[in-house]
This record gives C-alpha cells, structure tokens and sequence, in this order.
C-alpha cells in the first residue's frame, strides 16, 4: 500500500515536473517525494506559524487599543505621575515604580534562598533525599497565584503587622524605607508574596545550571584540598551565566505576577520610598481596573499598561533564554528551564 | 596555618548547614500555606456547598456553578490548547531544523514568560470587544494561549526522548516520514504526551488574571458558551477582597476544592513519571 503511495505520488511529481512545476520548491516541501509528507510538513509548519501569528497580533492589537493613549501623552506616559480618570491625565510612574521596587524586593529575598536550595540540592543532600524534596519545592510553583493572594491577606500581611515590621522599624525605622505606619498591606508584604513565587522557578534552573558543570571541575577542586564549600564556589562560578539567566527568568515571573500582588500591595498609585505604604503595580492596575473602566481615554490608557509590560517582559525574558540556554548547551547538559 | 585551616572548616560546615536551612525554609513553607487551607478549608465544606449557586451574604449559598464553568473552561482551552501545542511540539521536534526552527522556539518560549494578565487583555480586544460582551468562549481561548506553550514544549522533549532507531526502522520498512511521526514516534512518547498535558491543564486550572475580563464571572449555572461563566479563581478572588466573614470562609472551602484538584494532578504525574526522571 506504502509502495503504491509512493508510485503514485512519484508518477505525480513526475507529472508536475512536465507541466513546468519549479521540483526544487517541491523538494524544499517534501524532501522525501512523497505527497503525505509534503502535507503534513505544511501543515505542522502553518501550527507553528500561527504561534508567530499570535505574538505579532498581540503586539498589534495591544498598540492599536492603547492608540488614542498614545497620541495623547506620548513619552511623557512614561513619567507621569497622575492617574486621574475624572480629569482623564494620565501617567505610568508610580505603577512602573512598584513594579520594579517589588520585583527587586522578591529577588533580594529569593536569590540567596533559592542559591541555597539549589546547592543543598545538588551537591550536598544524597539521592533519596534530593528527589522527593526537590519536588516539593517545585510544588510551591503548582499553588496558583490567587490562593498565595489568600493567604497573603489572612495569614501573612496580620502576621508581618504584629511581629515582624515593628521589628524591623525599631531596627531600621532611620531610614527612609521602614517610615511611616504599619498596616501589613503594602509593598513589602508584595515583595514577599512575590519572592516565595519565584523561589521554586529560580532555584529548579539554578538547579540545571549546577548540574550541568562538568564533575571533573568538582574533583579538580577538591584534588587541591578544597573544602566542600570551596568547591561549590568553584562549581558557582562556572554556572554564574547560567544563575544570572535563572535570577532574569525569575524577574520577569515577578514582574508579570498579578493576582497575589494585586491582593496584599495596598493598590494605591503612589511614589513612597517606605516599603510599608501601600503600592500598585502595572499588572495589578490592569486586574483591578479594567472591567470598571469607563471612556476610551482610561481603558487605553490601561491598555498601553499592557503594552509596556509585555514589551518589558518579552525581553526580559529573552535575555534570560540566551544565557541559561549558552550554559545548558555548552557543558552538554540537558536544560530543563522553566 | 593549622589555626587557618579550622577556620575554612568552620566557614564551609557553616554554610553548608545554611543551605540546608534555606531548603527547610522553602519545604517550611509550603506545609503552613497547604496546612492552613485544610484547617481553614474543611470547616465550611459541606455537598450543599459543592452543588449550590452562590447566595447573598447570610444565606448560605456555595460555588456548584464555579465548579460546572471552571470544569468548561478547562474542556474548551484543551479543545483547542492540546491539538496546536502537540502539533508545534511535533513541528519543535521532527520538522523544523535551522533557523526558522530556532525562531519558533524563541517564540514558544517567551510566550511561556508573558504575563497571563496581558493575554486576558490580548484575548478582551479580539474576542470580546467585537462581540460586545464577555464570554465562556473568550475565556478558554485565554486559557488556551497559555496552555499552548506549556504542551509544545514537553511534547517537543518527549518526541526527542524516543530512539532514533525507531525512526529509521520505520522508515527503512517503506513508511513515509508522516506517518512514522504519526504512527511510530508519537505513541512511544504518548505517555509523557499526556503528563504534559495534564500538568498544562493543572497549571491554567488556577489561573484567575485572564479570566477577569474575558469569562468575567457569574452567580449563576452556565446556560450557553456566550455568556459570561463562573470559575472557582475568579469567586475565590471576589469573596478574599469582600469585606464578609462568611465569604471568607467560603473562599478558603473553595480553595480547598481548587487546591486539591491542582495539587491532586501534580502528584499523579509525580507518581506516573517517576521511573523516567
């Protein structure tokens, strides 16, 4: 049956070739010279296709609702300070600004803790251990983002307020960021919500990453009477592409991350240096706001939100792809990112 | 020296124990945050609350219309997420070599990184704003966009997983490559097909950000796909911001439902996978 296929599709490629066909561009389909193949290839290749579709479209539909924004505020969208909706001024900065200062919290707090676990991980805990603790920290990841919300304002934000931001503002209360009064909601409180989010993301590549240093730089270490923690520095150094493109991934998780923020960051758009006045972020602005919105000027506005923050995160994590893939791929190890 | 040396021992079983810290940390808190929604959970779970519509404040009421839609909108997003992620997963794998191939995968992969708000937002002004409401349909097509690259990308490590000598005895049998890839390479790597899938289904499960404004939410059961749709995340969502008591505790009943079906699919890929990995 295969073979009568194959006749009939070579008959047919024969055929087409005396009616003037171009067989190079028949070859470039199906290399094999069999019509199922060259249909299914096409077929594959337009799935495929439509992904790229949809990234283009998405860019073109975002810039085309946020377009009247645009035309309006042009760049000074970007340092505005207003959001007004009855006056209809509109400005990015303070969303911006919480975006950033709360991903920068998030990292701060989960980049040496997921450092740690990725080393406990792979150079200290044996096998039976590693794995079914592995996959715990991985379940962090499972727990969808509205419960961490949840949790954040029944469990996290009361307990932060009575025990440890009083704390803190006895210790630290002289400088700028631990001013002002304590309500357990605000960025602070978002930050951390954020950083047990990415903790799982940053420490499972970081993971990859150290295993795909050649063990030979482990042994060469210790032949030189490395201690162990020597050796994992050395171990460190060699994967620290690969770490820097884990702590990017994880930046451009948090950076997107709407719900929990949204739930325990205050949601006020102001700029206030103490982390324990309530912020806003470009992504809990949109989950907020936009179902309320009224006039095109205040919807597109939001939308050019959006905008910013695809735009933002798209190469935020393209960088990280670069870097975690150069590590993975040149040591011969198998990336597993993300 | 020897007083040197004690000292880098000291420093290394010093931070050795800290990395083991951190892990405890992160497994710490883990068992608070699950331990926290079965003890606040249970205490409002009941089958009235499983099968009721939600009620106003002091009557009761419960999240059987939230379950019905999540449960359409997973069907909907895996109607139309499964088929084109496997087959972008088959493209990634047995077609597409050099640099469009290259280029397709970038692509896949930061898809992977947009935030899901931005798909809601995506989603609302093709779907939604030309038909004027929201809508079921618009929010499986949401759920869908996410679950895409999730399954192209597993099934791409799946496909790539099986032997190359499968391949090349097929082929050398007479069988053209379509149907190699259809009948041969695809059912030896079915299995961890499935378990990719079913973690993409686990992972949009509890997604709330991009059904905000496109299935939007309801108080009532589902009577048609062009309507607006309940879903467990987004009730959760709306009774934690509530100022009531009682929805509160019908929000943490309902993350109980939402987390055991979450968790519950997780574990069972854990346990089906567990001789591969």
């Amino acid at each position: 049956m295969h073979r009568e296929e194959s006749l009939e599709s070579q008959s047919m490629s024969a055929l087409a070739e005396k009616l003037g066909a171009p067989s190079a561009w028949r070859r470039a389909l199906s290399p094999t010279g069999n019509t199922g193949d060259g249909v299914f290839r096409i077929l594959m290749l337009l799935v495929a296709l439509l992904m790229v579709g949809v990234v283009v479209a998405m860019v073109i539909a975002l810039a085309v609702e946020a377009m009247p924004s645009i035309r309006q505020f042009g760049f000074s969208f970007l340092r505005g300070h207003a959001w007004n909706p009855i006056k209809g001024d509109f400005g990015a900065l303070p969303f911006i600004y919480g975006t950033v200062a709360s991903s920068l919290i998030a990292l701060l707090i989960s980049v040496p803790l997921s450092l740690g676990i990725a080393i406990f991980l792979v150079e200290q805990a044996p096998h039976y251990i590693a794995r079914p603790v592995g996959f715990l920290v991985e379940l962090l990841a499972a727990i969808p983002s509205v419960v961490y919300g949840l949790w954040g304002i029944f469990v996290l934000a009361p307990f932060a307020r009575q025990y440890v931001y009083p704390v803190l503002q006895q210790l630290f209360g002289w400088t700028p960021f631990f001013r002002g009064t304590i309500t357990g909601i605000g960025l602070l409180t978002g930050g951390i919500i954020l950083a047990i989010m990415v903790t799982p993301i940053i420490s499972a590549v970081v993971r990859d990453v150290l295993a795909a240093v050649p063990g030979s730089q482990r042994e060469a270490a210790l032949a030189l009477g490395a201690t162990k923690w020597e050796m994992i520095r050395v171990v460190l150094v060699n994967g620290a592409p690969g770490i820097a493109g884990a702590v990017i991934l994880g930046l451009g998780r948090a950076l997107g991350e709407t719900m929990a923020v949204t739930m325990v960051i205050g949601n006020r758009p102001e700029v206030s240096l103490s982390l324990f006045d309530p912020s806003y972020t470009i992504a809990s602005a949109i989950a907020n706001e936009f179902t309320e919105a009224t006039g095109d000027l205040y919807l597109s506005a939001l939308v050019e939100l959006g905008l910013i923050l695809f735009l933002v995160t798209f190469i935020v994590n393209g960088i990280a792809r670069v870097l975690v893939w150069n590590v993975t791929r040149r040591t011969g190890g198998v990336g597993r990112a993300a | 020296m020897a007083n040197y040396d004690r000292i880098r021992r000291a420093n290394s079983a010093f931070m050795t124990t800290l990395t083991g810290l951190c892990t405890l940390l992160a497994v710490g808190a883990l068992i608070i945050i699950l331990a926290h929604i079965a003890w606040q959970g249970i205490g409002s779970l009941n089958w009235q609350f499983l099968i009721d519509r939600p009620r106003p404040v002091g009557e009761g009421g419960g999240i059987g219309n939230a379950i019905v839609g999540s449960l359409l909108l997973l069907l909907i997003s895996s109607a139309f997420g499964l088929p084109l992620g496997i087959c972008v997963g088959v493209y990634l794998s047995e077609i597409g070599r050099g640099r469009l191939g290259g280029a397709v995968r970038f692509i896949v992969d930061t898809l992977t990184g947009i935030p899901s708000i931005v798909t809601g937002v995506f989603v609302y002004a093709i779907m939604v704003v030309p038909t004027k409401h929201f809508s079921a349909l618009a929010g499986g097509v949401a759920l869908a966009l996410i679950m895409i690259p999730i399954v192209a990308r597993t099934t791409e490590e799946m496909l790539k997983l099986v032997p190359h000598s499968l391949r090349e005895g097929a082929l050398a049998l007479g069988a053209p490559q379509w149907r190699v890839t259809v009948g041969v390479v695809i059912p030896a790597a079915a299995s961890g097909i499935a378990t990719g899938a079913m973690l993409a289904i686990a992972r949009v499960s509890g997604e709330t950000a991009p059904l905000l404004f496109t299935a939007f939410g309801s108080r009532f059961f589902p009577e048609s796909l062009n309507q607006p749709i309940a879903s467990l995340t987004v009730q959760i969502y709306n009774y934690a911001i509530s100022p009531y008591d009682e929805w509160h505790a019908q929000a943490w009943a309902a993350t109980l439902v939402l987390m055991t079906l979450v968790l519950g699919i997780n574990i069972i890929v854990r346990f089906l996978t567990r001789k591969k990995f």
